[in-house]
């Protein structure tokens, strides 16, 4: 098991270095850093004074991979990729094109994104197993019809629906919680509750239908059929038998995106004003500020990483077939 | 003599598509304390249905007709409810399945679901519960029950885990046992050892058994009375020795006449035409009717009933009837085939010291820790026109050896022969064009082995293409055409999908790929094992008259020794990647010589025989990584003496066909 952990962590590397190659290359190839000075000062009537100017403020006026002005080990990092892109593998983030360090902001804006994050995952985890169990657990009845028929109409409908409608009716009308905005300590509930509560139900439909299946799928299996002929009562069959069984495509599922709960929720972060990762990233996009989405990208996929060994650890978890070697 | 279970006009159908199918038709059946009855019939005749039924176990769609009864205890159990149901499920009634891979619940330890029943049924706790599981695994021969009790159903062999399912069955002493085809997927060493076992419990606590399987031989072997099932209804029923031995009805007739054996050798298997219908086919009112030889007008007319015909033998068939006309007593009027080619022998395919090991690797550096010997310096020579059959256990090496020799898998060692031709060593490559060509491969199991995304015509040219042949599209054509009437498959079926067809036809189809790069030699790995009985006789009468035909050499891969013993020339059994011993079909089969060849032969049941008591051969196969010094057989052998466990015996020349590995026999 150590053993494994240890070459997964060594297997990483590779990985993470063929990220940021990448990564580097879309954003810099494509969007050269004539390209990124333009854009910031205005398509028209940029002259190339003001474009190089603005390259020596941000760091972008040194060449790509080779510095041939340099001498020994600097023409090497004195150059964009090392000075950009390869510092992001020492979690180094640099300054942002409006000037801020991204690094502080990633470590203040981590909270409010988990805050919203962790309970709509729990929540939500919570309430989908509990109402497929029970749409499994009548099945063939008008309940089951029913349940399936809510799922697909929640599902069908945009969550921008249920944050909008939430904002009018609950914020707007009744005027129980403000609409948007954020506080740090315990008066962040009020803001909070709102976005989790449409978060878990924007969730339901498509959640609980994906665990119907799972749970609908172990029914058909032979040792179901063993537990009956037991003369076990179809609780006993349904969270014993059953319920162990589908809960592990459910937790490793659950498990992967756990690291990536960090990085927040777009939708939300935005729309009610949580000054998460999430909203972080949507601004970056829209202000064209691309040190701090190449920033997220790499920080999603380091995430995702985790996520990745994660999994592999609850399998051997939650399943005693699997071992690794 | 006392009925423990009872049904009576037992009749359940299920609804597809809004529509409701009879599966089961009124069916009489009565189970003897102490007694074993048999339903024995193909597959897609409703005997799992009745097993579930008798225990209200239907699936949702199920439902039962008003009119059925299930006796028990002196109460109807059809109008008991649910939780009335459980408590005698389980306890009273128990089950056994056939699929022990997937029969216990994965992520459970054997302990968990053993105490399971003991606590539902019989509120035990703690240490009495785990003292009672530990006897229940001791008394069906569980080795090591403590460490086993602890341990996943994943860590236990199929056999073992069958032993886990029958202690969870027989935890309550239960009155009635229903095993449902509970040997079919093991071992035939394996299936000798479960049959036994169940045949003790049995004398142990008087419990009633109702078997179902569609393997004649352990039902001869196993019960006291027989129900031959056909469509949902029992078409026969009586003692066993009146429905083996003096089989009335056309079907039970044919059944029997189509399982193959060695004094079959030279003529054509009894063939029954058509299929068994499926459940939303329209049935005759004699549902036999279309496929029976015997039949007439009456026969579509009115259903027959089971009559008394003798003491303890029931007949559901108009021939028997008072009415019915003078007919001919059933004979099996198929033309007989000439015997095999008497051809001299000329080789088609030789192996000199074939080795096949699969490396274990482990640790972050991936070095070797172990070796998997699949094949173990194999010699084997395939002549024209002949077959040579590959016996043995499964794990044995069996289909390893079948695709190393077709190169699918790469030797570790050894030369490949083709007409005297190398056509494979290790010291030079060889263009294998030629292998492919002239060896082609037949597969286990029809459903999987044709690719579901492709026509036929392009399932048979596949072959065509890759080896450049029939270019011109209407030659190509004219000869796919060809192919199929070789088989037996009508011509009009080039632009349809292999799931459009049974399993029968599809393993035609699987034989029709193989034909057509006009191969020498076929190697055909367990082709009829998915397959039933009166399916399997057209199959092996098709690869015969085929081999007559076209002078085909097979390597016919088996476990079943009563096709090997229909279909081979010569025979060699295989036992942990070796083969141990080797000869002509009668000398293996009449005057076997090795100790593993003569306690595989004797766990076979065989029809109309009574089984000697003596359990052959105990414990199971080893596994092939790390195998013992000297013969490897020499763990489970009763005869080993201390030089088996030194050395591995030189091979011992009996006859000039009969070849042995074996001290007992060595001359030096």
């Amino acid at each position: 098991m150590l053993n494994y952990l240890v070459r997964r962590f060594f297997y990483a590397i590779p990985v993470l270095l063929g990220v940021n190659i990448i990564t580097f290359l879309l954003f810099f190839a494509v969007n050269t850093p004539d390209d990124m000075a333009r854009a910031h000062l205005g398509q028209k009537h940029v002259t190339q004074a003001a474009v190089d100017n603005w390259k020596s403020i941000h760091g972008y006026d040194l060449p790509m991979f080779y510095n041939a002005d340099k001498t020994g080990m600097e023409s090497l990092t004195q150059s964009l990729f090392v000075q950009k892109s390869l510092s992001l593998l020492t979690f180094d983030f640099g300054i942002s094109d409006s000037g801020r360090n991204i690094g502080y902001d990633i470590r203040h804006r981590m909270m409010p994104s988990l805050a919203i994050a962790v309970p709509v995952l729990l929540v939500g985890l919570l309430i989908n197993i509990s109402f497929a169990l029970l749409i499994v657990f009548f099945r063939n009845t008008y309940i089951e019809f029913g349940g399936v028929v809510f799922c697909i109409v929640l599902m069908s409908i945009s969550s921008l629906f249920y944050i909008i409608s939430g904002q009018y009716v609950i914020a707007k009308v009744l005027k129980w919680v403000p609409i948007s905005g954020y506080h740090s300590g315990f008066e962040a509930i009020k803001f909070l509750i709102l976005p989790v509560i449409i978060g878990v139900i924007s969730g339901i439909g498509m959640g609980t239908r994906w665990y119907r299946t799972l749970f609908l799928e172990e029914y058909h299996k032979d040792y179901v059929r063993t537990a009956r002929a037991k003369g076990l009562s179809e609780q006993v069959v349904l969270f014993r038998h059953i319920l162990k069984n589908a809960m592990i495509p459910i937790l490793t599922g659950v498990v992967v995106i756990i690291p990536s709960l960090f990085l927040g929720s777009l939708l939300l972060e935005s729309f009610f004003g949580i000054p998460g990762l999430g909203s972080y990233t949507i601004d970056a996009i829209s202000r064209q500020d691309f040190a701090i989405v190449r920033s997220m990208v790499f920080l999603g996929t380091v995430l995702y990483i985790i996520g990745l060994i994660f999994t592999d650890i609850s399998y051997t978890l939650v399943d005693p077939r699997v071992r690794l070697e | 003599m006392s009925a423990v279970l009872s049904c009576q006009q037992l009749s359940v159908s299920l609804s597809l598509n809004q529509q409701r199918y009879e599966v089961i038709h009124q069916l009489d059946l009565c189970l003897q304390k102490g007694k074993t009855f048999a339903i024995v019939g193909e597959s897609g005749c409703g005997k799992s249905m009745t097993a579930l039924a008798l225990n209200q176990l239907l699936p949702e769609v199920g439902a039962y007709y008003r009119e059925s009864i299930v006796e028990f205890d002196g109460h109807n159990l059809l109008e008991l409810s649910e939780v009335e149901m459980q408590s005698i499920r389980g306890k009273r009634i128990a089950m056994i399945f056939q699929e022990p891979m997937t029969a216990l619940n994965p992520v459970l330890t054997i302990g968990q679901q053993l105490t399971e029943t003991l606590k539902k049924h019989k509120n035990d706790k703690g240490s009495t519960l785990k003292a009672a599981a530990l006897d229940l695994l001791q008394a069906v021969g569980i080795p090591e029950p403590k460490q086993r009790f602890n341990e996943y159903p994943h860590q236990l062999s199929g056999g073992m885990k069958q032993r886990v399912v029958i202690a969870i069955a027989i935890a309550l002493r239960p009155d009635v046992l229903i095993a449902d085809e509970p040997t079919t997927a093991l071992d035939v060493t394996i299936q000798a050892q479960i049959l036994e076992l169940l045949q003790q419990l049995q004398q142990d606590t008087g419990m009633a058994i109702l078997l179902i399987s569609h393997d004649l031989g352990v039902v001869s072997q196993m019960a006291d009375d027989v129900a031959v099932m056909y469509a949902g209804q029992f078409v026969e029923t009586g003692s066993v020795e009146n429905i083996i031995q003096s089989p009335k009805h056309p079907y039970t007739q044919q059944l029997l006449a189509a399982v193959p054996s060695l004094d079959l050798q030279h003529q054509a298997l009894s063939m029954i035409s058509g299929n068994v219908p499926s459940l939303t086919e329209a049935k005759a009112p004699c549902p036999f009717a279309p496929r029976c030889q015997s039949a007439w007008q009456t026969c579509y007319d009115n259903r027959p009933m089971l009559k008394v015909i003798e003491p303890q033998h029931q007949v559901a068939c108009h021939l028997y009837s008072k009415q019915a006309r003078t007919q001919q007593p059933m004979t099996n009027d198929e033309p007989l085939r000439s015997p095999t080619s008497t051809k001299k022998n000329e080789v088609a395919l030789r192996v000199q010291d074939l080795y096949c090991h699969f490396p274990i690797k482990k640790g972050l550096l991936q070095h070797t820790i172990a070796t998997v010997k699949a094949v173990d310096g194999v010699s084997l020579t395939l002549y024209k026109g002949k077959t040579l059959a590959l016996v043995g256990e499964s794990g044995c090496g069996k289909t390893s050896l079948g695709k190393t020799i077709s190169l699918l898998q790469q030797p570790t060692a050894g030369d490949i022969y083709l007409d005297e031709e190398v056509v494979f060593s290790l010291k030079h490559t060889h263009d294998l064009s030629l292998l492919r060509q002239q060896l082609q491969m037949i597969f286990q199991d029809p459903f999987s082995s044709l690719n579901p995304r492709m026509m036929v015509a392009q399932l048979l040219s596949e072959g065509l293409t890759a080896r450049g042949l029939y270019k011109n599209k209407d030659e190509r054509n004219a000869f796919l055409i060809e192919l199929l009437d070789m088989v037996g498959l009508p011509q009009d079926i080039l632009q349809r999908y292999p799931h459009e067809f049974s399993g029968g036809q599809r393993q035609r189809l699987s034989v029709a790929r193989a034909l057509a790069v006009n191969p020498k030699i076929i190697i055909c790995d367990e082709p009829t094992s998915a397959l039933d009985l009166s399916v399997q006789a057209k199959i092996l009468n098709l690869l015969k008259a085929l081999q007559a035909k076209h002078d085909l050499a097979y390597l016919f891969i088996t476990h079943d020794i009563s096709v090997v013993s229909y279909m081979a020339d010569e025979i060699a059994v295989m036992y942990l990647g070796r083969i141990v011993e080797q000869g002509t079909v009668t000398e293996i089969l009449n005057t076997p010589k090795h100790p593993y060849t003569i306690a595989l032969l004797k766990a076979v049941p065989i029809i109309g025989k009574q089984q000697t008591k003596v359990l052959a051969l105990h414990g199971e196969q080893p596994s092939p990584v790390n195998q013992p010094k000297g013969c490897h057989f020499a763990s489970r052998c009763a005869k080993a003496m201390p030089q088996c466990r030194e050395q591995y015996p030189q091979q011992s020349q009996l006859s000039d066909s009969h070849k042995v590995h074996c001290f007992l026999y060595s001359t030096h």
